[in-house]
């Protein structure tokens, strides 16, 4: 019974001003007001983003937000993505699906990224939801072309089918015939990781014609270049287009077939696919680059003058994705033409080479951080850096949110003074106040953490590899960075200390994973006895930890918090280390 | 919001650090020694100086090696990967900075060496290139996604200079491919490249799935020809044999260890561990099909 006084206003006005904030950590300080605003402030709450899939049980999320229109999960640590996590170690989605479908019929959206979703979890889905409107799944894997079917059979309302990077069984089941012909509502739909699997082009452009409110629409590698033209003619409103297979026996009227199909393409804003290029058909975009914000050249094999041609062509590019091939010679007139880059990734050609194929170094990263005064967000693939580059990279761009820098060698130093690259990426976290995010590599020391820890407050996202010293890199990075939510390291002498010393500070953060560092088995066990609200696992494919001498070190560590307590679902070659209730400290 | 108590909290610190006691040095003695003494202390020390070491050196053969198969491969840090002329820079454990070492071998007793893995030669066929005749490749480095390396890996990016570099770039990186084992509850992808022949794959899935074998026709009245299967094992848990069976281009389900090893990780699509009682029809189709190939 709460005193209504002349700052209390009923629940349906406070529901209706709560219905104004979307972001989860408003909606989550709203919360904590008092007991009365937590109370409406549940009821009414659309969304949920669970940032690790074990770290709340689905039981507990919607006993606490019963009316969820849209969930978010992220089950995989990131290292995953390089095979760095064995198969089999978790990050199922089944639970999630069973406990909604009981109590949340009417979920509209799932997004989930690294997860392990199943056939029977799709078919789930499909039959639970009546409402059910979008289904975004990025680097996901363990379903088929099957599960999917049955999404596009029974989701009659369905807006979004959105396949990123996932690792899909392809049983060429004709996943778009199962879209009934009465299905008119897709506004997204990508299936560019579906790989060979056969669509049929009459389908397609059935579906094409009769859903008009697509504005999304990702090809797979599957769909040649003379399917496009009739493809874009029956859907001019795209906004965003990724191709199929860009190559075609050249033959004049398919050429202008296609420069008009797009041409025609008003609206057209995204571009990517680009698989297997012919350069001689890509002028046949060339009418829509003026307006293009967002182009992905990531798989296109172009070499460096064809890539200069149509980069000049897009001066309002905010995004680019694009392999090495497009050199310094490529970046440098990237960086006089597209003045309103954002954001730019740069991958390798040949990662696993030895020398380099391309002439990308340093160079084209410093003359796109000095022409582009908008740049944020950077990952760049390069064989040699130095701490001079680093220093006028991050001298001429103090926005920057997130860098990336992969130097493929690892351990590689300052190619012009032989010195480690501390200085370099202090420059970056001095300069780069804003930065969230950061993947160090070249042949760094203890300094460049603490660097880290002095002077990246707002990092929130840290990635390093083959680095530092001594634990005294790590306890810099534990102690200093106070706004450190993902802390992922490989192959760096980082050892029991620092990792005790700073056992609370794995509280506030979401995950911490170690792998081939020196932690020892004792140190888990004693970490997982004294941080109850801490899953300490341990993953090692040797066999159990308590085979060998404590001192050992484990092969991988991933420790994150939890309110779930230990999970049920771990294989054979995990161990959570169990909590001790008569250690725990304070 | 908590924050860290690292550094303020002294005392909890203290008590800790107290428990993780840590020394860094050899078995019996007290000293920081650097030398190879032991190929297992090796192993750890060399990744724990930071200095770099030729897998090779590493291991010299004796013993079992242990290996954890493809995706999650081992630790990584014991070799390095290909040099191109970088030096140390300073990483000696023995300047100042590096106070707290790594982890001990206490009592004398030695750990089994972590685990490592091997890859074959990368040398590209028929250039002229002096190409490094082991270059040891890390799992998980560089860091680009499955999808990416697969996807350039089946369509090796074209090259002005010459198409035999093609097999050198993308596609000798590595070689996915899925597992399943009838009965076991997920799959599990291994890299074939990684491993120099059927012996080397044998071992591998043998630790993944603990139990399997790779048959021989031998059973089904094949008899003289270059079989390569090797080690014949029994599940003593169910006490039946398993056979390992590929998929290959063609989408035919053929008996491991037919063909040349080479001819294999170019044909192998996924891998499958089948009971032998399944596969009894596998072997004629796989003799009929050998006979066919060239």
């Amino acid at each position: 019974m709460h005193k209504k006084t002349a700052f209390s206003f009923p629940d349906e006005v406070l529901e209706h001003v709560f219905s104004f904030i979307q972001s989860d950590k408003d909606r989550n300080s709203v919360s904590m007001v008092c007991k009365s605003w937590y109370e409406i402030e549940r009821w009414c709450r659309r969304k949920v983003f669970v940032g690790n899939c074990y770290a709340v049980s689905p039981r507990m999320v919607i006993k606490r937000f019963p009316e969820i229109r849209s969930i978010e999960l992220k089950g995989k640590p990131h290292f995953a993505d390089f095979n760095l996590v064995p198969d089999g170690w978790g990050g199922y989605v089944f639970p999630w699906i069973v406990e909604m479908a009981g109590a949340v019929p009417w979920l509209e959206e799932i997004k989930l990224k690294r997860m392990v979703v199943t056939d029977e979890s799709l078919e789930l889905i499909a039959k639970s939801f009546k409402n059910f409107k979008a289904l975004v799944l990025s680097s996901c894997e363990g379903f088929s072309t099957d599960g999917l079917a049955a999404i596009a059979a029974s989701c009659k309302n369905l807006k979004e089918l959105d396949l990123r990077d996932c690792d899909v069984d392809d049983l060429s089941g004709h996943l778009l015939s199962h879209f009934p012909d009465t299905y008119t509502s897709l506004v997204s739909l990508n299936i560019s990781c579906l790989g060979s699997d056969e669509v049929s082009f009459s389908t397609l452009e059935r579906l094409v014609c009769r859903c008009t409110n697509l504005r999304t629409l990702r090809l797979n590698r599957a769909v040649p270049l003379d399917k496009i033209a009739n493809i874009l003619r029956r859907a001019p409103q795209l906004v965003d287009f990724g191709t199929g297979t860009y190559a075609a026996d050249l033959r004049p009227d398919s050429y202008s077939d296609l420069a008009g199909a797009f041409s025609s393409c008003k609206e057209l804003r995204s571009l990517s696919g680009f698989w297997d290029v012919v350069p001689d058909y890509l002028p046949a975009i060339y009418p829509v680059c003026s307006k293009l914000t967002s182009l992905n050249l990531s798989y296109a094999t172009i070499q460096s003058p064809e890539l200069i041609k149509l980069v000049s062509h897009c001066p309002n590019l905010q995004r680019l994705l694009v392999l090495d091939y497009i050199e310094d010679s490529g970046l440098e007139v990237l960086a006089s033409s597209c003045k309103n880059l954002q954001e730019l990734r740069v991958f390798p050609s040949d990662p696993f080479g030895v020398e380099p194929n391309v002439s990308l170094t340093e160079q084209g990263l410093v003359a796109v951080s000095s022409g582009c005064p908008k740049l944020q967000s950077v990952l760049y693939f390069c064989r040699r850096m130095s701490n001079e580059a680093l220093v006028t990279v991050a001298k001429n761009c103090p926005n920057f949110t997130r860098f990336r820098l992969c130097i493929i060698e690892p351990r590689t130093a300052d190619y012009q003074t032989l010195e480690p690259l501390d200085v370099g990426f202090g420059a970056i976290v001095q300069y780069c106040k804003d930065l969230q995010r950061l993947s160090l590599s070249g042949l760094l020391t203890d300094r460049v953490f603490e660097y880290i820890g002095t002077y990246a407050k707002k990092l929130e996202m840290l990635s390093v590899a083959f680095a530092g010293d001594s634990d005294l890199g790590l306890h810099h990075v534990l102690s200093g960075c106070e706004s450190l939510r993902k802390l992922e390291i490989r192959d760096c002498p980082f050892g029991d200390k620092a990792l005790l010393a700073n056992a609370a500070k794995l509280e506030t953060m979401r995950s911490l994973w170690m792998s081939s560092c020196a932690v020892s088995f004792r140190a888990c066990k004693l970490l997982g006895q004294k941080m109850p609200r801490l899953n300490v696992e341990v993953i090692d494919e040797r066999g159990p930890p308590d085979s060998r001498p404590e001192s050992c070190p484990v092969d991988k560590l991933y420790i994150y918090r939890t309110v779930a307590g230990s999970r049920f679902d771990m294989p054979p070659f995990v161990w959570t280390m169990e909590d001790d209730p008569s250690l725990q400290l304070s | 919001m908590e924050k860290s108590s690292g550094v303020t909290n002294t005392e909890e610190s203290g008590l800790l650090l107290k428990d993780t006691e840590l020394r860094l040095g050899l078995p019996g003695s007290e000293s920081p020694e650097m030398e190879d003494h032991d190929q297992n202390v090796l192993s750890l020390k060399s990744f724990v100086s930071g200095a770099k070491r030729g897998f090779s050196d590493a291991l010299d053969g004796g013993g079992k090696w242990v290996f954890s198969g493809g995706s999650g491969g081992g630790s990584e840090g014991l070799f390095s990967p290909r040099r191109g002329g970088n030096n140390n820079g300073g990483n000696d454990l023995s300047g100042p900075d590096s106070g707290l070492g790594g982890p001990v071998l206490k009592d004398g007793v030695a750990p089994k060496p972590l685990v490592v893995q091997e890859k074959k030669s990368q040398v590209a066929a028929g250039n002229g290139n002096t190409a490094p005749a082991s270059k040891a490749q890390v799992v998980g480095w560089p860091p680009i996604r499955s999808f990416r390396k697969n996807t350039m890996a089946s369509h090796p990016p074209k090259n002005d200079n010459d198409d035999d570099n093609a097999e050198a770039k993308f596609g000798s990186g590595c070689l996915y491919v899925k597992v399943s084992m009838d009965g076991a509850p997920y799959l599990r992808k291994v890299d074939l490249k990684i491993y120099g022949g059927y012996k080397e794959l044998s071992s591998a899935l043998e630790k993944m799935f603990s139990c399997f074998t790779i048959g021989q026709c031998g059973s089904h009245g094949v008899s003289s020809r270059d079989v390569l299967s090797e080690s014949r094992l029994i599940d003593l848990l169910h006490g039946s044999e398993y056979v390992l069976t590929y998929e290959d281009k063609d989408g035919d389900w053929m008996l491991v260890g037919d063909v040349p090893w080479e001819m294999f990780t170019n044909c192998c699509k996924r891998l499958r561990i089948m009971k032998s009682t399944e596969a009894i029809g596998l072997a004629p189709r796989a003799m009929e099909k050998c006979k066919t190939r060239t």
